[in-house]
């Protein structure tokens, strides 16, 4: 077996951040590994902008944005295998993958850091009752199908959820001829970037439903409509609001889930709020050495935050290999009063003092609150909100003095501070 | 002219057809769809019912219980999934035990082994630990087992076609005419075809094939069942197939893990009109769920992955209908509903046997009985991995991530005897896009090995069969 010091799983946009990370902190031992035959991940399909305005200053595309890590990727000279899945990582840090090319190849890794991406959730994850012919198509795949591969998944389109990817593929589909009749949501808000209403929906007079889900898909071989309905509080449909909108397509946007499979493998502890691991202030899961970052961790908005992300993983794996013990006292966050989650999820109670971002999602709509750190109860830092909604990801960023406040405090809280409910 | 029309490519069609392939005959099987086992045959519980539950005397106790002890043999044979994990009957009260001790006489009387009963909680949970603390006592019936039916029907049909039966598909039979030295059967697309001997295995259409050539009318009603399906992470949650003791308030739902290790719940029952109405419904699977949840109280709802229906032939005599009809030489093998499935290599066996002593038939000298499977990636450890990669790299390519399925393996089920030519075919053959994701990221890569291996164009690619294109075409 092959001993290599790091083992990226994944070379999409947190994989090659990691990556480029590492190498500049001195690592030279990097391998990533792809399952796609190139790099770039789910970047490659998507080819609307609005990429990069935080990381590079201007608008790219997805190939765009990812061409400019896969250039420092290469530049670098940092090893990479394309077509080759891992099947498994163990918990003693053994990555399993194959392709045609090597065949099946067992790797001894110092440190390894999962970085592949989040799955769309399907059909049956949501229960969508009726027939069960072709047409149904979560939005990435359809993206993939318009995309990549240049064919057109329908004509007639509804599309169940407002998240950020049903949201551009409303637009992406209109541009290829289709008609857009609806976008419906459960929810009484989006969970999709306001942004991407406002270009993907409104400039196109397509209309949104909240409050509205999908009930039953009529269509034996092929979707020929779909019917829809008001929900009530309790999210249940009313019976007397259902209408039937004829279709030949749904696409879904309902939700991605980190794609934390070979993570459970290795025994990585998952958090049940975010679907990714537990993870500390290093991106450092339970099990030493092995990090998370990147959809995997949880799933983001836009990825410049998980290119910063990432390349904080691939600068602590570089640590961890270059021999800095792992602190074995932890304080884990609280979450409170509206804040769903916060990555990372637990701090080290070590002396290591730094700038540190932590980044969350609320779980309602909220207006007029106030995002506070609280240390022992006491107040270290605070931001007012106009409004936070679960749709856009809180990124906060604390002082080296405030961390250390944190960290040697009994209790970390994050919490939402006179918060209404809209 | 054939020596024998096969009407229908379910299980009981396929594998009367395999069992017929023994002998030297000439046989045809017309499966309307355009794959075999696309009815009642995909879309049930799985199970190899014991046979404690068929009333004694009865066509279905006979050749359930003799099913049941023939699927060791013929899964090692057919190399299809098959796990005699046992059924449990769960009671949930004191007053209904007898219930259990009913259907223990009655699993005697029908020569079912080895049963027995198990009182308190404490004692199933020895045998079931995440049954709910309401269970007060249990029949045990070791013999039990799960199969995967789809891949059972496969099997048989591969192994069928390579011992030289021929199968027609889309081939809806409109009529069936008797004249003095056979049948002349009819298609609607214009097939036309005589044959001496005329077998209906046509499943919920079997009334249909029957009334069209005998005077003795059947009637068969469609039932439909509701099933979840729930991801391998709660795998862990049933070992045995779990039914409920059917109470006042109904028969109950099966708690059961498949031959793949997902957990399988269900099914209601619905008597529908449309004998090709699957639809499922809001109502039934909650149904199923919360009737669920009473076996199993820890089954979560996020672990769902995947509903579907089936539908059961029932007859309304209540009991399977299988031989020669008043009409000589027409065979009815008609309502084939639970235990169907555990009796089909019964009735195969039994069908075939009479067929050819009724046509003088010979055995052939070489008759292939042995199927080899697709190697299944998945299942095998690192060096056999290694070494089917080095024989053939398309193993080394994952497609379905989910089930870890190989291109290697999804080009086998597409070149293979009776090949898969969609979508569903490749997924009943070798799993992939059955996964969590249910087919998000590998369907575009499937359809296009799909069009490469049988030159269709992307936009011919089919769901399963007929108008289910699964794009309308180009981008502009």
């Amino acid at each position: 077996m092959r001993n290599i010091n790091l083992v990226i799983v994944g070379g999409g946009p947190a994989g090659l951040a990691a990556a480029k990370a590492a190498y500049d902190a001195g690592e030279r031992d990097i391998l990533i590994l792809e399952r796609e035959a190139e790099l770039g991940g789910i970047l490659n399909q998507c080819i609307h902008n609005g990429f990069g305005l935080h990381t590079f200053k201007e608008e790219l595309t997805g190939p765009e944005y990812a061409a400019r890590y896969i250039t420092e990727v290469i530049n670098r000279n940092i090893c990479y295998k394309l077509n080759a899945t891992v099947i498994d990582v163990s918990n003693s840090k053994v990555v399993t993958y194959v392709s045609a090319e090597d065949g099946l190849v067992q790797l001894q890794a110092k440190a390894i850091i999962l970085a592949c991406g989040c799955r769309e959730r399907p059909r049956g994850a949501i229960n969508i009752a009726g027939m069960r012919g072709a047409g149904v198509f979560s939005a990435g795949t359809a993206q993939k199908l318009v995309n990549i591969d240049g064919y057109l998944p329908g004509k007639e389109v509804v599309i169940l959820g407002s998240g950020d990817i049903g949201l551009i593929m409303a637009r992406r589909m209109t541009f290829e001829g289709a008609h857009v009749s609806a976008v419906v949501e459960l929810m009484p808000y989006s969970s999709g970037l306001n942004r991407n209403i406002v270009q993907c929906l409104n400039d196109f007079d397509i209309p949104l439903y909240f409050s509205h889900t999908v009930v039953d898909i009529k269509g034996k071989d092929r979707v020929e409509g779909v019917v829809i309905a008001q929900v009530d509080e309790k999210l249940q449909p009313i019976k007397s609001t259902e209408r039937l909108i004829p279709c030949d397509t749904l696409l879904l946007s309902v939700g991605l889930l980190p794609e934390n499979e070979l993570a459970k493998n290795a025994e990585v502890q998952l958090s049940n709020t975010t679907g990714g691991a537990v993870v500390d202030e290093n991106l450092m899961t339970n099990v030493d050495g092995v990090f998370e970052c990147g959809n995997v961790l949880h799933v983001h908005d836009l990825v410049d935050f998980v290119s910063a992300e990432s390349e904080n993983a691939g600068k602590c794996a570089v640590d961890y290999i270059n021999g800095i013990a792992p602190c074995r006292d932890k304080t884990v966050i609280s979450c409170t009063n509206g804040v769903r989650y916060c990555v990372p999820t637990v701090l080290n109670r070590d002396e290591h003092y730094a700038p540190q971002s932590f980044k969350m999602r609320v779980a309602n709509v909220f207006k007029k609150v106030e995002l506070a750190v609280l240390a022992d109860g006491v107040k270290i830092y605070g931001r007012k909100r106009p409004v936070v909604a679960p749709g856009e990801m809180e990124n906060i960023t604390l002082t080296a003095e405030q961390m250390q406040t944190l960290k040697q405090a009994k209790t970390v809280e994050i919490t939402l501070i006179k918060g209404e409910v809209k | 002219m054939k020596d024998i029309i096969i009407i229908g490519g379910g299980v009981i069609g396929c594998g009367i057809a395999r069992e017929l392939a023994r002998y030297q005959a000439d046989i045809t099987v017309l499966e309307r769809g355009n794959d075999v086992s696309v009815g009642t045959s995909k879309a049930n519980s799985g199970i190899v019912h014991g046979g404690y539950d068929a009333k004694p005397d009865t066509l279905k106790a006979k050749y359930n219980v003799a099913g049941n002890a023939m699927f060791d043999e013929l899964s090692r044979e057919l190399d299809f999934p098959f796990r005699r994990n046992g059924s449990m009957v769960l009671c949930f009260d004191e007053k209904q035990i007898d219930g259990l001790t009913e259907l223990l006489n009655r699993g005697l009387k029908n020569g079912v082994k080895d049963m027995y009963i198990v009182k308190g909680n404490a004692e199933v949970k020895k045998l079931e630990p995440y049954v709910s603390d309401n269970v007060v006592a249990a029949l045990v019936v070791p013999t039990g087992g799960i199969v995967s039916p789809y891949e059972m029907t496969v099997a048989y049909a591969e192994n069928a076609a390579v011992n030289g039966v021929e199968f027609r598909f889309l081939s809806e039979v409109t009529s069936v005419k008797k004249d003095k030295d056979g049948f002349t059967v009819t298609c609607a697309d214009g097939y036309t075809e005589r044959a001496k001997i005329v077998i209906n295995a046509a499943g919920v259409y079997a009334d249909v094939i029957n009334n069209m050539v005998c005077k003795r009318k059947l009637n068969i009603v469609a039932r439909k069942g509701d099933y979840v399906l729930m991801d391998k992470t709660c795998g862990y949650l049933a070992d045995h197939t779990m039914f409920q003791l059917p109470t006042k308030m109904g028969k109950g739902v099966l708690v059961t893990p498949t031959t793949h290790g997902n957990i399988l719940v269900g099914p209601t029952a619905t008597d529908v009109d449309d004998k090709d109405d699957v639809n499922t419904t809001a109502d039934e699977l909650n149904e199923a769920f919360a009737k669920a949840s009473l076996t199993v109280p820890s089954l979560a709802r996020r672990n769902i992955i995947t509903q579907f229906s089936g539908l059961r032939a029932h007859l309304d005599l209540d009991d399977f209908v299988v031989g020669e009809s008043e009409v000589q030489g027409f065979y009815n093998v008609a309502g084939i509903e639970s235990p169907g499935l555990s009796a089909a290599p019964a009735i195969a066996v039994d069908v075939a046997l009479n067929v050819a002593n009724k046509l003088g038939l010979k055995q052939k000298p070489h008759f292939e009985a042995k199927r080899k499977g697709i190697p299944q990636f998945s299942k095998l450890s690192n060096t056999e991995r290694e070494k089917l990669i080095d024989q053939n790299p398309l193993y080394g390519k994952i497609v379905c991530r989910c089930e870890v399925v190989t291109e290697g393996e999804i080009v086998d089920s597409i070149r293979r005897p009776v090949g898969a030519k969609d979508l569903d075919g490749v997924k009943r053959r070798t799993r992939a896009g059955m996964g969590r994701c249910q087919a998000g990221f590998c369907t575009p890569r499937i359809m296009e090995i799909i069009a490469r291996e049988l030159g269709l164009d992307m936009a011919d690619v089919t769901k399963r069969g007929g108008e289910s294109n699964v794009v309308v075409g180009k981008t502009k």
